[in-house]
């Protein structure tokens, strides 16, 4: 890449904070507008998968949503919003918010099923309540998947709000949105280098969070190991075959 | 909406059809690309985490900078159908290289073993044991990929070329709902149909994960 590439990236005018079309505040908003959809999504999906999972009931959708918002063009539903509730923050906000529940409820759900059964009777035998089997156990042992569900949502909305420039709305999208229109290539990449590098950093500082928030139970780090004698593995599980190991797997990531 | 359809059939099978080969041709260079980046992370342990890492910062990259940062990259113009093929292709390989080295590791290092004292060479092993036995991990990431490159596509409106994408930008222009209507339900129905090719592909080459299933249940 040269120099003129970069003009406007490397320009510090800019990157003048506060002044209205400068890198700083585009980034703001491009936050400000990602956390507003992720939290109202999550505030839909979580309970939903929290529920569908506990119970079992109304699986199908959690099962086909994932499907049904990956095949989504996420242009066409901003834009459909758009021409059909007029111009505004809110139809993008419904648009995003549609586009992030997907992921959330399907990591939820299935998180939630994949709970040992034996761990949900043992608990259920120490007398724990419903809601306790569901906070106290099915939760934290989700929260592997469900945490990598909210982070799709995040990077999912992070790319969606910059295509949503087109009808619009501020952030990041705008230097992409208007630098194709006005043919200044160097206002474009300014644009998607920030982006870019904006959705990488919010995916790391997410994975930081999730490690942290995730019981070292789950993960075996952080364990101080008691000297335990080497038991044989039980012989319930059955012989590994390698056929039937795949097998099962597939249905995870695609249902 | 049934008045649309009459008068614009022409345009309307004409964007399906760039649609069809924006989202197809990624997918096809994206498994060439990926298998043996994919093998090299499960042969090379070293190299397993740097490409797995790699590969997800890729994924992470929001789809309208990396199209238009491809012409930048290639020296190529910025409205060229190329930079959507190639940006595609970096989010498939990204999606699948992950899977294609799952789908190895899933493979039982017994069997491999067999396979080795029964006087299989590596690449043999590889392609006539290794891969079957992976191939129903890798056949679920494909779905996956194909599913979210078709809806992808239509990010290339924003650029001039974005096969049903463009009936969404028109209908933007004109402030009328059918051309996005039809441009969104064409873009489900195709990766309907994709996903429900990969499946029949999936039930004809890997029978034995229906048989097992049936036996299980």
């Amino acid at each position: 890449m040269n120099d003129g590439l970069l003009s406007y990236l490397l320009d510090g005018s800019n990157w003048q904070f506060g002044a209205t079309g400068s890198i700083p505040s585009l980034i703001l908003t491009h936050l400000w507008y990602t956390i507003q959809a992720v939290v109202v999504a999550a505030a839909i999906a979580l309970p939903l998968g929290l529920y569908i999972g506990h119970t079992g009931k109304l699986s199908f959708i959690a099962i086909n949503a994932a499907n049904a918002g990956r095949s989504l063009p996420t242009l066409g539903l901003i834009i459909l919003l758009v021409v059909l509730m007029g111009r505004g923050f809110l139809p993008v906000l419904i648009a995003l918010v549609i586009l992030a529940i997907p992921p959330i409820l399907t990591t939820t759900y299935a998180g939630i099923r994949a709970v040992d059964p034996a761990a949900i009777d043992a608990a259920k035998g120490m007398g724990m309540r419903p809601m306790q089997v569901l906070f106290k156990l099915e939760v934290p042992m989700a929260l592997p998947l469900i945490s990598s569900g909210l982070r799709n949502a995040l990077l999912q909305v992070i790319a969606t709000s910059t295509v949503a420039a087109y009808v619009g709305i501020g952030g990041l999208g705008r230097l992409l949105v208007d630098g194709i229109a006005l043919n200044a290539y160097e206002r474009v990449v300014a644009g998607a280098v920030v982006v870019a590098a904006l959705a990488i950093l919010v995916d790391l500082i997410a994975a930081v969070v999730q490690r942290s928030v995730i019981s070292p139970g789950l993960t075996g780090r952080r364990v101080t190991r008691r000297p335990t004698k080497t038991v044989p593995a039980p012989s319930t599980s059955p012989a590994p075959t390698g056929q039937p190991g795949p097998g099962t797997r597939t249905k995870a990531p695609t249902s | 909406m049934i008045q649309y359809l009459q008068n614009n059939g022409p345009v309307i099978q004409a964007a399906l059809s760039q649609h069809v080969y924006l989202a197809l041709v990624p997918v096809l260079l994206g498994i060439v690309v990926s298998l043996p980046i994919g093998y090299l992370a499960v042969r090379f342990n070293f190299l397993y985490h740097p490409l797995l890492n790699l590969s997800g910062i890729l994924y992470a990259v929001p789809s309208l900078a990396l199209i238009v940062l491809v012409p930048s990259v290639l020296g190529i113009r910025i409205l060229d159908p190329l930079n959507i093929i190639v940006a595609l292709t970096v989010y498939t390989v990204a999606l699948l290289v992950r899977v294609v080295a799952d789908g190895l590791k899933s493979v039982d290092p017994l069997v491999a073993e067999a396979a080795s004292a029964m006087g299989y060479r590596r690449l043999r092993r590889l392609v006539s044991v290794e891969l079957p036995i992976a191939l129903p991990v890798m056949l679920a990431g494909l779905r996956v990929a194909t599913v979210a490159n078709v809806s992808l596509v239509s990010v290339g409106a924003l650029i001039g070329v974005g096969g049903l994408g463009t009936l969404f930008t028109r209908g933007q222009q004109l402030n009328y709902a059918p051309p996005i209507i039809v441009g969104i339900v064409l873009s489900v129905v195709l990766a309907a149909i994709l996903d429900g090719i990969i499946v029949l592909i999936q039930r004809r080459t890997t029978p034995w994960v229906r048989a097992a299933g049936r036996i299980a249940s």
